[in-house]
C-alpha cells in the first residue's frame, strides 16, 4: 500500500516537470488564445490549484479507486482506459504468445540440430529479427502484405461501419491483427528462440540427461520430459518479466498500424499534458506489472514440482 | 483499382471524341457531373479532436470534422466574399452598423427541434463570447443584437467593423442549440459528447483512437442532400502509415497535415488522385522566424535583415515544401485581403547580409562565425526540422551560428509565451482580413505572455496608429491604403523574418467531386460532395 502510494506520488510529481501544461497544448492546437482563455482553461483542469492540493486531491479520488476524469477527452478516466485496455491485450497477448511458442520451437529446433544449417538459419533469422528496428519491419510487412500483394489490411483494427457480426467480425478483427502482432511477436520471437537454444544446450549437457539417456528412455521423451521442461524455467522468468512491459512496449506498433490501444492513449496523453489519463495508464500498467509476476511465479510451480507457491 | 479508373476515363474520353453529340443525362452522371447520392468517404483525421463541439474546441482536426455536424450563417468564396449558408441573404446599413441576417427556414437540430433565431442570437451573445477567444474579440464589438421574427437576426454595431462578415464562417463562430446549452456550463455539458448541429452529417459513432464515423443526416433542410451516407474518419498517427493508406485506396482523402510535403510529389504521380493545395484563403497561414526582438543583435533591424537577405525563399518552397505553397512576399499573405503586391521582401542575397553584418562591425573569429543564436524547432512534424536544418546551414554561410533546439508542442508554447527563446519558427492563420489575423502579432498591446500574441515584442508606435486606424475605418478604400503603409513599415523593421504562405494538400479519389469549392476548403459541410460511379 504504501510502495503504491509512493509510486503514484512520484510519478504524479515527474509527470510535472514536462514543460507546459494542457492549456498551452490547447492553446498550440488552437491556433489563438487571450489571458482570459488560459485562465478559463486552467480553472476546467484544476491547474489554478496549488500543486500539493492537486497531488491531495488525486490521491483522495485514487484511494476511491476514481482515476479521475480527462477533461481533455471529456471523459472519465477508468472508461478512457476500460475502452482501450482490450485492443492493447488482444495485440500483445496474440503476439506473446506467438513469440513464445513459435519461438521455443525454434530454439528447440536449433538446438537438436547444433552446429547443422538449420540451427545456423534460424539462428541467422532470429538475429536478424532481434536487429532490425520494430517499426522498419512494421514498414516492410506493410508493404509485402498490404501495398503488394493486398492480402491485408495496413491499419486499424477492424473495417469501420461493415456492420458485421459473430464469426466475421472476429475474422475481420483477425485479418487486421496478423501484422501488428506479427511485427511485436518477431522482435521477442528473436530473443525466446536465442533464449531457449542456449538453455536447452546447457541442460542437455547434464548428467540426469546422460542417466535418462543410458536407461534407454526414447530420445523423444527425453528431450521432453527432461530438458524442454528444465530449460523452460529460464524462458519463464523472462516472459515474465517481458509480459509486464508488453503493454508499453506495443506504443510504437500500435503507431504505426494504428491500433487503438492503450499505449497510443499513453502516449498522446502525454503530448497533451493529459496528467489523469497518463497517471491512470501508469497505475494500470503497474498493476498488470504485479499481476503478471503472480501468474510467473504459479507458473514455475506448475513446470518445476520443486518450486512451491507460498 | 487504378488501372480500372484509367480505363474508364480512357473510354469515355473515346467515346466522346467519336460522338460528339449533346450529353444525356444518363452520361453527364457516368462523368460525374451530375451529383449521385450514396457512398462513404474514408478520410484520416490526425491528431484526434479532443471533442468535437466547435466553440468549445478549435483545434485543426476539430474543425475539419465537426464543420460537417456544424454550420454558421455564412461562408467564403475563395474570393473572401460572404457566401451563404444558414443565412439565405444579409444587408449592412449605409453607416456600417447594423447587419440583418434572413434565416433559412426549415431548418432542424439533429435531435428534431426547430432552429430558429434564438439559437443564432444565444450562439453569438452567450456561447461564443464566453468560450470562444478569437470570435469574442469580433464579438465583443456588437452593441445590440435582436431577433424581429423567428427567421431574422439584427446585429448592431457599437462603431463601424469592416470585416465583421468574416467571422460568421462555421469555423469562426458556429451556431450551436440553445435548448442544449443555455444556462449550462458550456465547456463541461454531458451533451458535448453527441454533438447537435444542423449539418448534413451527425455523429453515430466515435471510438477513440479508432474512427470517427458521421452519417447522413436524414432531415437535412436541403432537398436531397448531402449525397454522400457517411464519412468516416480514421485515426492514424503515423504519418508513413498515412501514405499507405492513401496510395492503397483505403482512404479516398487526406487533408492538412496528414501527407508530408515531401510525400506529395508522388500522390501528384498517381493517376486515381488529384491534388489541390486551394481552399485555404480564408487561413492563409503565413510562417516565419520569430525573432525576440528584445536580444541583443536580434533586437537590430539590420541584423533581422541580413537574415532575410541570407534565406532563400524560392529554395524552402521548391524543395522542402515541394511547390505546396509560396514564398512570402510580404506580412499580409496573398490571400488575404489587402495583401499589397508591390511590397517586397529583400530578396536573397548572402553578399547583401555580409555587407549589413559587417557595416554592424560584427566580423568574422577564427572560425568564420560572426555571430550565434539558439533556434527553438517547430514541433509540428518532419519537414518543419527540415526548415531547421536548411536555415542553420543557410545562415552559416553568412557566418551565422545557429543551435537548434528540440521540444514538444506542449514545451513550444509554454516557452514561445514566455518569451523564453531567441529565435523560433511560428505560423499563425491570417483570418481573411489583416485586422484578424495579422495585427495581433505586431501591436505594442498585444505584447503578452500568451502564444500567439505579440511575442516577439517588437514596438513601433507608427505600426500601431496604422492598425488601429485601419481597424475603425468604415470603407475598404481607406482600410486598403493604411494597410498598404503598414505593410511597407513592417517590411522595413523586418521584426520577423516570413518565409512561406503556407498551403495544406488535400488529396482525394478523383471521383470524388466538389471538394473544394470555397475560401475554405474541407471546413465546408460537404452537403454537395458526392462520389461519382
Amino acid at each position: 500500500m504504501v510502495v503504491i502510494i509512493a509510486i503514484i506520488v512520484f510519478q504524479f510529481l515527474l509527470i510535472r516537470l514536462a514543460p507546459g501544461d494542457p492549456a498551452s497544448v490547447i492553446a498550440g492546437q488552437s491556433g489563438a488564445a487571450d489571458p482570459l482563455f488560459m485562465q478559463q482553461l486552467r480553472e476546467q483542469f484544476g491547474l489554478d490549484r496549488p500543486l500539493h492540493e492537486q497531488l491531495l486531491i488525486y490521491l483522495r479520488d485514487m484511494l476511491s479507486l476514481d482515476l479521475g476524469f480527462s477533461h481533455r477527452q471529456q471523459q472519465p478516466v477508468a472508461q478512457l482506459i476500460f475502452e482501450r485496455l482490450p485492443a492493447t491485450l488482444l495485440l500483445t497477448g496474440t503476439a506473446f504468445l506467438f513469440a513464445v511458442s513459435v519461438g521455443v520451437a525454434l530454439g528447440v529446433m536449433a538446438a537438436r540440430r547444433v552446429g547443422r544449417a538449420a540451427d545456423s538459419a534460424i539462428t541467422v533469422l532470429a538475429l536478424t529479427f532481434y536487429a532490425t528496428p520494430i517499426f522498419w519491419v512494421g514498414l516492410l510487412l506493410v508493404l509485402v502484405f498490404s501495398v503488394w500483394l493486398e492480402w491485408l489490411p495496413s491499419f486499424g483494427m477492424h473495417t469501420v461501419g461493415a456492420e458485421l457480426g459473430g464469426l466475421a467480425r472476429a475474422l475481420d478483427v483477425a485479418k487486421h491483427l496478423v501484422l501488428p502482432a506479427l511485427t511485436l511477436g518477431l522482435f521477442f520471437l528473436a530473443i525466446y528462440a536465442r533464449l531457449a537454444r542456449a538453455s536447452m544446450l546447457e541442460v542437455a549437457d547434464q548428467d540426469f540427461v546422460r542417466t535418462a539417456r543410458a536407461k534407454g528412455v526414447p530420445e523423444g521423451r527425453i528431450v521432453r520430459a527432461h530438458i524442454l521442461r528444465n530449460a523452460l524455467l529460464p524462458v519463464i522468468t523472462f516472459a515474465g518479466i517481458q509480459a509486464g512491459q508488453l503493454v508499453g512496449g506495443s506504443i510504437l506498433v500500435e503507431t504505426v498500424f494504428a491500433w487503438p490501444g492503450i499505449g497510443r492513449l499513453a502516449f498522446d496523453a502525454l503530448l497533451a499534458r493529459d496528467y489523469a489519463t497518463l497517471l491512470g495508464v501508469f497505475f494500470c500498467t503497474a498493476v498488470m506489472v504485479v499481476l503478471f509476476n503472480l501468474v510467473t511465479d504459479l507458473l514455475y510451480a506448475v513446470v518445476d514440482p520443486r518450486v512451491e507457491v507460498a | 483499382m487504378i488501372t480500372e479508373a484509367m480505363l474508364d476515363r480512357r473510354t469515355l474520353l473515346a467515346g466522346a471524341a467519336a460522338a460528339p453529340v449533346l450529353m444525356t443525362a444518363a452520361e453527364a452522371l457516368a462523368q460525374g457531373r451530375e451529383p449521385r447520392r450514396g457512398g462513404i468517404l474514408n478520410s484520416i483525421i490526425t491528431p484526434e479532436p479532443p471533442l468535437l463541439v466547435l466553440g468549445v474546441n478549435n483545434q485543426g482536426p476539430t474543425l475539419i470534422v465537426a464543420s460537417k455536424i456544424y454550420q454558421g450563417l455564412l461562408t467564403v468564396s475563395p474570393k473572401l466574399e460572404p457566401e451563404p449558408v444558414l443565412a439565405r441573404s444579409w444587408a449592412r446599413s449605409e453607416d456600417g452598423l447594423t447587419y440583418t441576417f434572413s434565416l433559412e427556414r426549415g431548418v432542424k437540430w439533429h435531435d428534431g427541434r426547430d432552429f430558429t433565431a434564438e439559437d443564432v442570437i444565444f450562439s453569438i451573445m452567450k456561447f461564443h463570447m464566453e468560450v470562444n477567444p478569437r470570435a469574442r474579440a469580433i464579438l465583443q464589438r456588437i452593441d445590440k443584437a435582436e431577433a424581429p421574427d423567428a427567421h431574422t437576426v439584427r446585429f448592431t454595431l457599437k462603431a463601424p467593423f469592416e470585416p465583421f462578415l468574416l467571422i460568421f464562417d462555421v469555423t469562426g463562430c458556429a451556431i450551436v442549440p440553445k435548448h442544449i446549452y443555455d444556462g449550462t456550463d458550456y465547456r463541461n455539458n454531458p451533451a458535448n459528447a453527441t454533438p447537435i448541429g444542423t449539418g448534413p452529417f451527425r455523429l453515430a459513432e466515435w471510438q477513440r483512437g479508432n474512427f470517427i464515423r458521421l452519417v447522413r443526416n436524414d432531415a437535412y433542410w436541403k432537398p436531397g442532400q448531402p449525397y454522400l451516407d457517411g464519412i468516416t474518419w480514421r485515426i492514424v498517427p503515423d504519418s508513413q502509415s498515412r501514405a499507405l493508406a492513401l496510395q492503397t485506396g483505403q482512404v479516398q482523402m487526406t487533408t492538412s497535415n496528414d501527407i508530408e510535403p515531401f510525400d506529395v510529389p508522388r500522390f501528384q504521380a498517381q493517376p486515381n488522385l488529384e491534388v489541390r493545395q486551394d481552399g485555404w484563403e480564408l487561413f492563409a497561414p503565413l510562417s516565419w522566424i520569430e525573432i525576440n526582438n528584445r536580444l541583443d543583435n536580434l533586437k537590430d533591424p539590420r541584423f533581422r535583415r541580413a537574415i532575410a537577405h541570407a534565406v532563400d525563399r524560392n529554395f524552402i518552397a521548391q524543395r522542402l515544401w515541394f511547390g505546396i505553397g509560396k514564398p512570402a512576399t510580404s506580412p499580409i499573405a496573398s490571400a488575404t485581403r489587402f495583401h499589397d503586391p508591390s511590397v517586397q521582401m529583400p530578396a536573397f542575397n548572402p553578399r547583401e547580409a555580409i555587407a549589413i553584418l559587417d557595416g554592424m562591425g560584427l566580423r568574422p573569429n577564427a572560425q568564420g562565425i560572426r555571430a550565434s543564436f539558439k533556434m527553438m524547432q517547430l514541433p509540428y512534424g518532419e519537414v518543419w526540422n527540415r526548415l531547421s536544418e536548411y536555415l542553420r546551414q543557410a545562415l552559416r554561410q553568412v557566418g551565422l551560428e545557429v543551435t537548434l533546439e528540440s521540444t514538444d508542442v506542449a514545451g513550444w508554447v509554454r516557452r514561445l509565451a514566455n518569451w523564453e527563446f531567441e529565435t523560433t519558427i511560428n505560423f499563425v492563420y491570417q483570418w481573411g482580413d489583416p485586422t484578424l489575423g495579422v495585427e495581433r502579432t505586431y501591436v505594442t498591446s498585444n505584447i503578452q505572455k500568451v502564444a500567439f500574441t505579440n511575442t516577439a515584442g517588437y514596438s513601433n508606435p507608427e505600426v500601431d496608429r496604422l492598425f488601429e486606424a485601419a481597424r475603425n475605418a468604415a470603407q475598404a478604400e481607406e482600410r486598403r491604403r493604411l494597410f498598404s503603409e503598414v505593410q511597407k513599415k513592417l517590411v522595413e523593421d523586418m521584426p520577423l523574418v516570413w518565409l512561406m504562405e503556407l498551403s495544406f494538400p488535400t488529396i482525394h479519389d478523383r471521383r470524388l467531386r466538389n471538394v473544394i469549392t470555397t475560401g475554405t476548403g474541407v471546413h465546408k459541410s460537404f452537403d454537395d460532395v458526392f462520389l461519382a460511379a
